[in-house]
């Protein structure tokens, strides 16, 4: 081989099956006498069902069953928490998958219709007649905390499901002596991750064997597998899932859903297999949503701009029940974060997580870092402001200085590597900012407003090791496994645990299997999403998969190139101290024209005929990878808005992001996660959230009112990286999944706010739409006045 | 979302629509339905039947004779931006169906589904009453000829009768020194118009003998801004003018102003004169 695959931007094997709509999602499959299921979701935010009649229903044509909270009872159990946070007093409140005397969000499982077609399901959720007693409701969490407030769950107390603290340092000394404190309070509105496919369950159940088949859309099908068992009672060993084609997560796809388990028991209560898929509707109201924290934030610093401490009080909203994952996120995965690529002494938040009569909330893209990111580059832009120092100069004045092997921060985690002023000076000789400031002081004594934010992160990611999972209360491990398995004819399948669902590790772990043992990359296919064929693994999110799963590739591939030394050795008759390896060939060192090619080897271990002694047929090996730490990518992006001065209007125009995510696989896909995740970034701070009325009502609930970011509204990116290794990874390599999403949101607001700044906004509430730009124009000037 | 039961019936001629629509008491023309089919799916509307009128020939395509530009109501918005003739003459209706939704969009719905939907938030309604369109229906009574001023009457209501098709829309070509334009301020999720501004200017000698402009968006069925109109009318087309003009708009705009959660009723009636500028600033270029 003349050129490297590994680190070659080769095209997605993914994409013409995806991009031609030949992909097999969990909707697309349909079983012999299948049926259908729909669900009646609360139209309350918060009442009592005092009855329900199911009578007409019943009756209507095409209906098979229609089933409410009291037959589900006893067959399915409460739906479970998996992360459950120590020392902080969590209280998981009920959760059934069919409300049985409450519903408690618009969107909260009633009843359940099975009926021969999905119209004629549907035709009948029109006749079951649910007696309702509305009850007070509350979206805002912290207004969800105070006394008074109306009661989520009859059994906790202000509504707070848990209280967690991170302390490192001694934080208040360090603001009693600073000659500095910022203080602001941060909106992170709570976001709908619409994911393009919505979520769907087909469950085929077998009477007489006792084995249940469900295809579910899931970024994690061994965990689906797993909670479905203690929910339904299906014995594991009896339970598949298929989840091969999944249409996008962000997040969403983590958790496991009533609605899954629900179409579980109507498939073994029928004996027919059963379909649900949700609606865009109902995926807006029912399947999770993200961030959702009300957060008041202080800075202390030297007059000089020396950072010296973080506080910061979080009221986080969970929604009405708690998510699979959910109180993971806004604790360990934020609060930890409040160092960021600084060196800060003294840091604390206090973190309530709070019950509101809003949909229950999961991890979407970035999962609390991009809100960890969000409070450091806020206060220090205030911080430069304030002292009238530019924001590079002081941020280079506050950055850990590179390290390339453990760096520990004043909350106690242990970065791996970092080299954060050098992705800094990347961003500033690229985008040439000393010019860039000129031109727009220029420009704005023209009347254009434009805007220059700035935003550095560190984000943790490859979770984790399985130990720290164990101490952080996560209900599960966080290690990965792979298979490598040579055929006969030297072709490769790779099988993983982990369920990639468009990030393009089916094409990564091919290049992967190439660099390391030296087969045509095309030779190697990689499989994953169905646990009757793959290995246990803990899913796809956090941006694990390649740091994780990748590593437990490289590590079983490995296993296979020894055993394969080993046979190498005994064909050419040699020592296997003496062979030498290049390129897919064995060879005795000296003799490179004597080969064994991997692939003769694979014939010959597959055959079986000529085999060294005590060596066992087959080439084939598999890993388990629990990961020493977690890996911690970081970078720097910019953006430059343009603010319409006389309607408010705020468009992007110019994105550049320099991203470290150590060596890349693939820069074509490196590229593609950071647009997705700048994306999704910029259209939290100037598109995207959810609004619900004072009855908690989701007023957001469709697209026509929901703000997706549109590619129009978009400006080309200028994607750069630098390259620092992770040290205690295989091949070095950390993650990029989310580290988009992470940094844009403060860019872009930073940007905003500096091209509202000579008007005299000092802050604003996100979304940023022209009217909330508009009005705090006005606002302004009527104050200054 | 899936829709109610409903029978379908495809006519082959407006007469043959006609007949359907009257037999089939509470059924629904069925255009390019990316209206229609999004309310059925919603279950916000019930019709006993679905009368498919998209195949007949009769309603669709854009021709021009002696000034007149005579648009078919089956005529794509896609059709519309694309038109050569449009963007000539009649400059305002090309690039106000170049901004509706997406390509889908574009390529399926109709100038006939859209007007006679009525939604308050379109861009075709305002576009043609500041055109001074004629709107040709027909019913069980023959043809009538409505002009687009008087066909709009309130949030989804038109002139039109039960049993009546929208069959064609008239509009004077632009004559020499006219020009037209459409500013829109799209909503960031549906694209729909949170305010549109259609407007004409005719100029002659270099200052403008008249203009017309129409809001819609913001109200709930597009308004002549009669007060903007006067006060340009004989005067230089300079930027302080139709600034000057273009501020007073909001003694057009009624005491109805439509708000959201997206953009207040307050907020649209302050930005208002701002896309009124626009419109008018982009028309007056065109009308040199
Ligand atoms: C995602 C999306 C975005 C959109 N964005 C915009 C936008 O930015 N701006 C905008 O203006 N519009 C927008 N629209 C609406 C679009 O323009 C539709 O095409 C239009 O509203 C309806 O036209 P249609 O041909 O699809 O009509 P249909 O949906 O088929 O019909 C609509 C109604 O009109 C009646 N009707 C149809 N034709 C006739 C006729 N000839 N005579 C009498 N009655 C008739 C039907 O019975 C029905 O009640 C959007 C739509 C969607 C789905």
């Amino acid at each position: 081989m003349s050129t490297r695959v590994f680190g070659s931007g080769i095209r997605r094997r993914e994409d013409p099956r995806l991009i031609t709509g030949a992909a097999t999602y969990t909707d697309d499959y349909t079983l012999p006498d299948m049926v259908h299921m729909v669900l009646l979701r609360s139209p309350h935010a918060h009442a009592r069902i005092k009855r329900i009649d199911t009578t007409r229903a019943k009756a209507a044509p095409g209906v098979v069953a229609v089933f409410i909270g009291t037959d589900v009872e006893g067959a399915l159990n409460p739906m479970p928490c998996a992360w459950l946070v120590p020392n902080s007093n969590l209280k998981v409140a009920g959760y059934p998958c069919i409300a049985k005397d409450m519903v408690r969000y618009v969107g909260d499982i009633v009843a359940a219709v099975v009926a021969e077609s999905p119209y004629q399901a549907t035709d009948a959720l029109d006749l079951i007649v649910v007696d309702y007693e509305p009850l007070p409701a509350v979206i805002d969490p912290e207004k969800a905390k105070q006394s008074g407030a109306p009661q989520v769950h009859s059994n906790v107390e202000n509504n707070v499901a848990f209280h967690w603290t991170v302390t490192g340092g001694d934080v208040d000394g360090t603001f009693q002596k600073a000659d500095v404190v910022i203080k602001e309070r941060i909106v992170q509105q709570r976001l709908i991750p619409n994911a393009m496919e919505p979520r769907s369950a087909l469950a085929h159940w077998s009477g007489a064997s006792g084995e249940l088949t469900l295809w579910n859309t899931t970024q994690n099908p061994h965990i689906a597998r797993f909670l479905c068992s203690v929910v339904t009672g299906v014995p594991e060993d009896k339970l598949r899932v298929i989840a091969t084609e999944v249409g996008g997560g962000f997040g969403s796809k983590i958790p496991a859903y009533p609605a899954d388990f629900i179409t579980v028991f109507c498939a073994k209560k029928l004996n027919r297999p059963v379909k649900w898929t949700e609606s865009r509707r109902e995926n807006f109201q029912g399947t999770t949503h993200g961030r959702d924290h009300i957060q008041d934030v202080e800075l202390a610093a030297t007059k000089d701009g020396k950072v010296l401490g973080i506080k910061a009080t979080s009221y986080s909203g969970m929604g009405a029940y708690l998510s699979t994952a959910a109180p993971g996120i806004p604790t360990i995965l934020h609060g930890l974060m409040l160092s960021g690529p600084y060196d800060i002494a003294a840091i604390r938040e206090d973190v309530y997580g709070i019950y509101t009569n809003g949909t229950p909330v999961e991890a979407y893209r970035g999962a609390g870092r991009p809100e960890a990111t969000f409070i450091l580059e806020r206060l220090m832009d205030m911080l430069a402001a304030k002292l009238g120092m530019d924001p590079i100069d002081l941020r280079k004045k506050n950055f850990i200085p590179k390290f390339e092997n453990g760096h520990t921060v004043a909350t106690g985690l242990s970065y791996d590597s970092g080299n954060y002023a050098g992705a800094l000076q990347k961003l500033v000789d690229h985008v040439a900012y000393k010019d860039l400031r000129r031109q727009q002081a220029e420009d704005r004594k023209k009347g254009r407003y434009l805007g220059i934010g700035i935003s550095t992160y560190v984000e943790i990611c490859g979770l984790g090791p399985s130990q720290v999972a164990g101490a952080v209360g996560f209900q599960g491990g966080l290690w990965e496994s792979a298979i490598v398995r040579f055929h006969p004819t030297g072709k490769v399948n790779v099988f993983i645990g982990a369920n990639p669902h468009g990030q393009g590790e089916e094409t990564t772990f091919a290049q992967i299997v190439a660099e390391e043992i030296g087969v045509d990359v095309n030779d190697v296919k990689v499989i994953h999403g169905d646990t009757q064929t793959t290995p246990m693994g803990w899913g796809t999110y956090g941006s694990r998969t390649t740091a994780v799963g990748g590593a437990a590739l490289v590590m079983a591939t490995r296993k296979v190139k020894e055993k394969a030394k080993v046979i190498a050795a005994h064909l050419l008759e040699a020592a296997v101290e003496d062979m030498d390896y290049k390129d897919g060939k064995f060879f005795v060192k000296g003799s490179p024209d004597k080969a064994k090619t991997i692939q003769d080897i694979a014939l010959m271990a597959n055959v079986a005929w000529n085999m060294p002694a005590g060596v066992e047929a087959g080439l084939e090996a598999s890993s388990f990878y629990d990961p020493p730490n977690f890996t911690y990518p970081f970078g720097a992006h910019l953006a430059v808005v343009e603010l319409d001065p006389e309607t408010g209007q705020i468009d992007v125009r110019r994105y550049v992001a320099v991203d470290d995510c150590g060596p890349q696989i693939n820069p074509v896909i490196v590229e593609g996660q950071v647009h997705g995740g700048v994306v999704q970034g910029i259209g939290q701070a100037l598109w995207e959230g959810a609004v619900y009325d004072e009855n908690g009502q989701l007023l957001t609930g469709s697209m026509l009112d929901y703000a997706l970011p549109r590619a129009d509204r978009l400006p080309d990116m200028e994607v750069l990286s630098t390259v620092t290794p992770s040290p205690h990874h295989p091949i070095g390599v950390k993650g990029i999944g989310e580290a988009g999403t992470i940094a844009s949101t403060a860019a872009v607001y930073n940007a905003v706010i500096d091209a509202l700044s000579p008007f005299g906004v000092q802050t604003i509430r996100m979304p940023v739409t022209p009217e909330r730009a508009f009005n705090a124009i006005q606002e302004a000037k009527a104050g200054r006045r | 979302m899936y829709a109610p039961e409903f029978d379908y019936y495809r006519a082959g001629s407006v007469s043959e629509a006609a007949g359907l629509l009257r037999k089939y008491p509470g059924s629904k023309l069925l255009a390019g339905g990316q209206s229609l089919i999004p309310l059925l799916k919603l279950r916000l509307a019930a019709p006993v039947a679905v009368i498919d009128i998209g195949r007949i020939r009769d309603l669709k395509g854009i021709t021009v004779k002696g000034g007149t530009i005579r648009v078919g109501a089956m005529t794509t918005h896609a059709e519309l931006a694309a038109s050569s003739e449009l963007a000539e003459q009649c400059h305002a209706l090309a690039q106000a169906a170049a901004g509706i939704g997406d390509p889908a969009v574009r390529n399926r719905g109709t100038i006939g589904g859209n007007v006679a939907h009525a939604d308050p938030a379109s861009d075709l309604p305002a576009v043609l009453v500041a055109l001074e369109a004629k709107l040709t229906v027909e019913g069980p009574d023959g043809k009538r000829t409505l002009d687009a001023g008087g066909f709009f009457q309130g949030m989804m209501t038109t002139a039109l009768k039960e049993h009546e098709i929208l069959t064609a829309i008239e509009i004077p070509a632009h004559s020499k020194g006219q020009g037209s334009a459409y500013a829109k301020f799209a909503h960031p999720a549906s694209r729909y118009a949170v305010i549109g501004v259609a407007a004409v200017v005719t100029t002659s000698g270099g200052k403008c003998s008249a203009a017309r402009v129409a809001i819609g968006g913001m109200v709930p069925r597009p308004v002549r801004a009669a007060s903007v109109e006067r006060v340009l009318a004989g005067q230089e087309l300079s930027a302080e003018n139709i600034a000057k003009a273009a501020g007073q708009v909001t003694e057009s705009l009624g005491n109805e102003v439509l708000g959201d959660i997206f953009a207040s009723e307050q907020y649209r009636r302050s930005v208002a004169p701002v896309w009124v500028k626009r419109g008018l600033t982009q028309a007056a270029e065109r009308a040199r």
